[in-house]
């Protein structure tokens, strides 16, 4: 098992570097560098020099790369072109914010999704099936960032009772005007997981059913819900690696569902990065957010192995 | 990343007795396509949607991008645009239809796009296996790396907004998936005896692939891919509503959305229906993707 531990986290070092690498490219691919948002287009010369030379700039390509890689890895992050402020303090602020909403919406849409998908196969062939299946289709399908302002719309516009803005106060989640400002996003962002783990859930637990050691479990007599507890530990895995993934796309995603409540998350960071240009901002978010979704994939293939030894090898 | 990706090819055995029965894989498929009402139905709705957006400029009855001061956010009805207008005054009915051009354009172009590249890349590298193997799965792994829309962001957020960069950046979005898949199932189809047989005769690999493997790993890799079509759909609406996307003042079934979220207090319908029609169009190429699936019998 360690050995397995070992070897994955082993493995995730050239996938960072490799993101490092495509993270940097991009950054590179950009119109004009950095110092251009700066620099005023009739600054002299040599001023433009000088800046180009404290950012680096003028150092040839791979130097500047491996610089970067080590500011990064150090923690580094740089400073923000726009503010002038740490990156990292503006960055990981915005990542609570993101796992604030990112943590329910998954809790929320991870459990409807396993009992949606469960109950489905249960009743699979009744309409309690086709409900439910019809259920997640449109979770699946609905543009969250719509499904949002319609949520807006009528609870905080119409009927005017719960917030449609913004986080409310600061600080850990406690009360129940923290919890006012996160219902309708927290429900908006769980549309998808929903959707996506019934679906699965639905689809594993119909083809395990429909495996012989199950009818052999039941041939030994044993009763329905200690087969139920077989079924799903069959079913865990997939469910599980599933779910990991859709963790990491609330995680990297969340910038749609951010937008519309103007939530000071990651993703409300990365779009104001964006529109000002402010390069070493959005290269370092986007490099945050994949090395927490590079180890978010290594925690679920850890959990996967626990459950289903033939994994390991 | 995921050690799971199993995916089946119906057994060799069923194959035989299929074709023993005198009835090809397809033609079965096709039978079993016609005979599903819902997704012969959502088929239906799917082609007249496209054929409508198609016909964009026959039966628009404005410019989709000339307004007026004096109509903003119009109610249906309104002197002529029966569904309204919008929040600089311009023909909601028109718009709709130039947007869904642009919108589905988004949507099936990147699937079309990573389909070519990753299909091929896959089929090579689970025909050839060994080095070329790794070299292509390791640095699929590095693009898997990213969750899925924000590799979209960092493409579309560096190079700015646009037709050609929102298309090449979902592109590069769905290419890994996609090969991902071609990839496991090309290698379990080069494991069948057929494959080895075709070989030992003198074979050459590209009539190989052509002749024995192509027909074999197309359906569960034309099932996944239409299975992205509606996801590429929502993120491309979802790109132009961050202002990442196409650029005003054209029309996009997800800018309009993003232009509109001030007017849903004003006039909601004319704020609903963009994102109603982004909700429908994805729903069709999800029930399309299911009923193909069930058709071809895969499992993925």
């Amino acid at each position: 098992m360690w050995f397995f531990i070992a070897r994955r986290v082993l493995y995730a070092v050239p996938i960072l570097l490799g993101v490092s690498f495509v993270v940097f490219l991009l950054m590179k691919m950009v119109p004009g560098d950095a110092a251009d948002i700066l620099i005023p287009p009739e600054a002299p010369r040599e001023v433009a020099a000088m800046i180009r030379a404290r950012f680096g700039l003028d150092q040839p390509i791979h130097i500047q790369y491996l610089r970067w890689l080590q500011a990064m890895a150090s923690g580094d992050f740089g400073t923000s072109i726009f503010t002038n402020q740490p990156v990292a303090d503006e960055l990981f602020g915005a990542l609570a914010n993101t796992l604030k909403l990112a943590l329910p919406a998954a809790l929320l849409g991870f459990s409807l999704g396993v009992l949606l998908g469960a109950l489905a196969a249960h009743y699979s062939g009744t309409w309690l099936d086709k409900l439910f299946s019809a259920f997640a289709i449109t979770g699946v399908s609905l543009p969250h960032y719509w499904v949002g302002m319609v949520l807006v719309a009528i609870f905080a516009v119409v009927l005017n009772v719960l917030p449609g803005q913004g986080m409310g106060p600061e600080g850990f989640p406690s009360t129940w005007e923290h919890a006012r400002h996160l219902i309708l996003p927290v429900i908006t962002l769980s549309l998808i997981p929903m959707g996506v783990v019934s679906r699965l859930v639905r689809a594993n637990v119909l083809e395990i059913r429909s495996m012989e050691f199950i009818s052999a479990l039941a041939a030994k007599g044993l009763m329905g819900r200690r087969v139920l507890l077989h079924i799903l530990k069959n079913a865990a895995p997939s469910a599980l690696a599933l779910m990991g993934l859709q963790f990491g796309y609330l995680l990297g995603g969340s910038i749609l569902v951010e937008t519309v409540f103007n939530w000071p998350g990651s993703g409300s960071l990365m779009n104001l990065a964006i529109f000002r240009r402010d390069i070493p901002v959005l290269s370092a978010t986007i490099l945050v957010l994949a090395a927490i979704f590079v180890a978010i994939n290594i925690l679920i293939d850890v959990l996967q192995a626990l459950i289903d030894p033939r994994i390991r090898r | 990343m995921s050690l799971q990706d199993a995916i089946a090819v119906r057994p060799v055995a069923e194959a035989l007795q299929r074709a023993q029965a005198g009835k090809s894989y397809w033609s079965r498929v096709r039978e079993r396509l016609l005979a599903d009402r819902i997704t012969m139905a959502v088929m239906a709705l799917l082609a007249s949607i496209i054929v409508i957006v198609l016909a964009a400029p026959l039966i628009a009855t404005h410019d989709p991008t000339v307004g007026s001061v004096f109509a903003r956010l119009k109610s249906p009805g309104y002197q002529g645009h029966w569904l309204g207008t919008d929040e600089v005054g311009r023909d909601l009915w028109s718009r709709i239809l130039y947007g869904g051009r642009l919108s589905l354009l988004c949507g099936v172009a990147p699937v079309a796009f990573a389909l070519l590249a990753g299909g091929s890349l896959g089929l090579l590298a689970g025909y050839r296996g060994g080095i070329i193997n790794s070299l292509i799965m390791r640095s699929m792994d590095v693009l898997y790396a990213f969750p899925s829309i924000l590799l979209a962001i960092a493409i579309c957020g560096m190079l700015g907004a646009g037709l050609v960069n929102t298309i090449l950046a979902l592109t590069v979005t769905f290419i890994p998936p996609i090969v991902r898949i071609s990839e496991t199932v090309t290698a379990q189809v080069r494991s069948f005896e057929f494959v080895e047989a075709a070989q030992a005769s003198g074979a050459k690999p590209l009539s190989i692939i052509r002749f024995h493997i192509l027909n074999n790993v197309l359906g569960p890799i034309l099932v996944y891919a239409t299975s992205l079509i509606s996801i590429s759909i929502i993120l491309a609406a979802g790109l132009s509503f961050l202002g990442l996307g196409i650029t005003p003042p054209d029309a996009e079934w997800g800018l309009m959305l993003n232009n509109l979220r001030q007017a849903i207090w004003v006039n909601p319908l004319v704020a609903a229906l963009p994102g109603a029609m982004i909700f429908i169009t994805s729903m069709c190429f999800n029930l399309v993707s299911d009923g193909l699936r069930s058709a071809m019998d895969v499992r993925i």
